[in-house]
């Protein structure tokens, strides 16, 4: 499964607009995201890819969740610890 | 206008099964978040919550009587009935039977709900109880307080998530205060701490998975909680001509819609429901000495409010601040009722109630949110603060009685 491509389906839908005009370094804020539309992406991934996203809304770190390419790196992160070491 | 006097407190928490074991471990910062303990925790992450485990149905109701009633229901009769007893009032009492009875509710039966879900979708083919609709409907806590008590007043749920029981108790004050009736039991319930509500509110990735700090730097979210708190409301004159104990006047209310955010808090919401109650009790922000704060202990409640708070009253003037959710957990429609029985005993016994939990203040929120236990104060006003996810804001203003005054003048 392309991490990359999804993760952009998601973000473009969740942005209703077309997955061309979205790429790694698109400002998700800039975008018009806000905290709920993180939460819904977050929840997307987690369907998509049967993995869980450790994010919490009280941690300052979600703040560093600025562009497209942050939150694959994310996806990334989780689904290598669900690999068997 | 005329004035509303609050005469009469019951509450079930987590804290404590009366309104004084309530305050006591409030005043005491004793946190009651503890591991949490579910028949069924499918899909369960969140390991704490505040329940009211020493909450017994049997001490209270008959093996008959608890078909009918879900815990939601059963804890806010108990509540109600500790606050008409301790108002002073005999059972039958005709004037009583006349009050009316306004009860805040976030979620509702969500024990009845669950329940029943688990039958239909767990175990497939066995069918739910009779009484399930009307056990979970949200009005089911007000109705049957109703019929408990006798009382045939003006009688119905408020349902305005976390300020449901703020806005409850604000709109029978203004019943009162405009002559619609002379008794209300106002106040607020919530039973929601079951696996399908842990499940939705983890979701929302603002739970706390060890304990609820308000404003302190650790802060890491909310922690749910249970119970319910209703207050006697009564018309001034009445309440005095028959020499009823009065802890304290309720003399304002103020709420408003931010419009904005569903689930974000809006300083400027914030702002304008806190002038709101000023405003309706005629009290300027100077004269207010306390605020018993909505803190959440997520992040970003309590840096919001907190800057409400500062562009609200002046730097050099600012209120002492404090949240009980440290303690009893955010007890959602019961919340804004269990902090307006806590403000009321605040100004009745010139104590305010400390943040537990809160051993980090945090700098940045700019506020004395008396972290280091109860403090000795001398409390003219107070305010209690709501603020609801749909963006929905209710602040209660209060003011404490002064018996020698008030008989001097």
């Amino acid at each position: 499964m392309d991490i990359v491509q999804s993760v952009r389906e998601i973000v473009a839908q969740q942005l209703s607009r077309d997955v061309s005009e979205i790429g790694d370094e698109t400002n998700l804020e800039e975008s018009g995201y806000d905290s709920l539309d993180v939460l819904e992406t977050i929840f997307a991934i987690e369907e998509k890819f049967n993995i869980r996203v450790p994010v919490d809304a009280n941690d300052p770190a979600v703040k560093s969740l600025k562009t497209v390419g942050d939150i694959i790196g994310l996806v990334e992160q989780a689904l290598l610890k669900r690999m068997p070491a | 206008m005329r004035r509303v006097a609050i005469t009469g407190l019951g509450a079930v928490s987590p804290a404590g099964l009366t309104a004084a074991a309530t305050w006591q471990r409030v005043l005491a910062g004793q946190t009651a978040i503890g591991p949490l303990r579910l028949p069924r925790m499918e899909d369960v992450t969140c390991p704490v919550a505040a329940q009211a485990h020493a909450f017994d149905p049997d001490a209270h109701f008959s093996a008959k009587r608890q078909t009918s009633l879900d815990r939601v229901s059963q804890f806010a009769i108990v509540a109600a009935r500790e606050a008409v007893a301790d108002a002073g009032f005999l059972p039958k009492d005709p004037d009583l039977a006349k009050a009316d009875v306004v009860i805040g509710i976030g979620v509702g039966g969500m024990n009845t709900l669950d329940d029943s879900f688990h039958r239909i979708y767990g175990e497939r083919g066995r069918g739910v109880h009779p009484l399930t609709i009307p056990k979970l409907m949200t009005n089911a806590p007000a109705s049957q307080i109703s019929m408990d008590l006798g009382l045939h007043g003006n009688t119905f749920a408020v349902a305005s998530a976390c300020a449901s029981g703020s806005h409850a108790i604000g709109l029978a004050f203004r019943a009162i205060a405009h002559g619609d009736c002379d008794i209300a039991l106002a106040g607020g319930s919530e039973a929601c701490i079951t696996n399908g509500t842990l499940v939705g509110w983890s979701a929302l990735r603002i739970l706390s998975r060890d304990t609820c700090r308000p404003f302190a730097r650790n802060r890491n979210g909310l922690v749910l909680g249970e119970g319910s708190a209703i207050l006697v409301l009564e018309e001034w004159e009445r309440a005095v001509a028959r020499n009823a104990r009065i802890y304290a006047e309720l003399v304002g209310f103020g709420a408003n819609a931010d419009a904005g955010d569903l689930t974000s808090p809006d300083q400027a919401g914030a702002e304008a429901a806190m002038r709101r109650a000023m405003a309706s009790a005629s009290l300027t922000p100077s004269a207010i000495d306390y605020v018993n704060a909505h803190g959440t202990g997520t992040l970003m409640n309590d840096i919001v409010e907190s800057r409400a708070i500062r562009a609200v009253f002046a730097a050099d003037r600012l209120p002492l601040v404090s949240s009980i959710k440290g303690v009893l957990g955010h007890c959602l429609g019961a919340a804004g009722a269990l902090e307006a029985l806590a403000t009321t005993l605040a100004l009745y016994h010139q104590l305010v109630p400390p943040t537990a939990n809160c051993t980090e203040p945090d700098e940045e929120c700019g506020l004395d949110v008396v972290a280091d236990g109860a403090r000795t104060a001398s409390l003219r006003h107070a305010l209690s603060n709501s603020f609801a996810f749909g963006g929905l804001n209710a602040v209660l203003a209060f003011s404490a009685w002064d018996p020698v005054k008030s008989h001097g003048g």
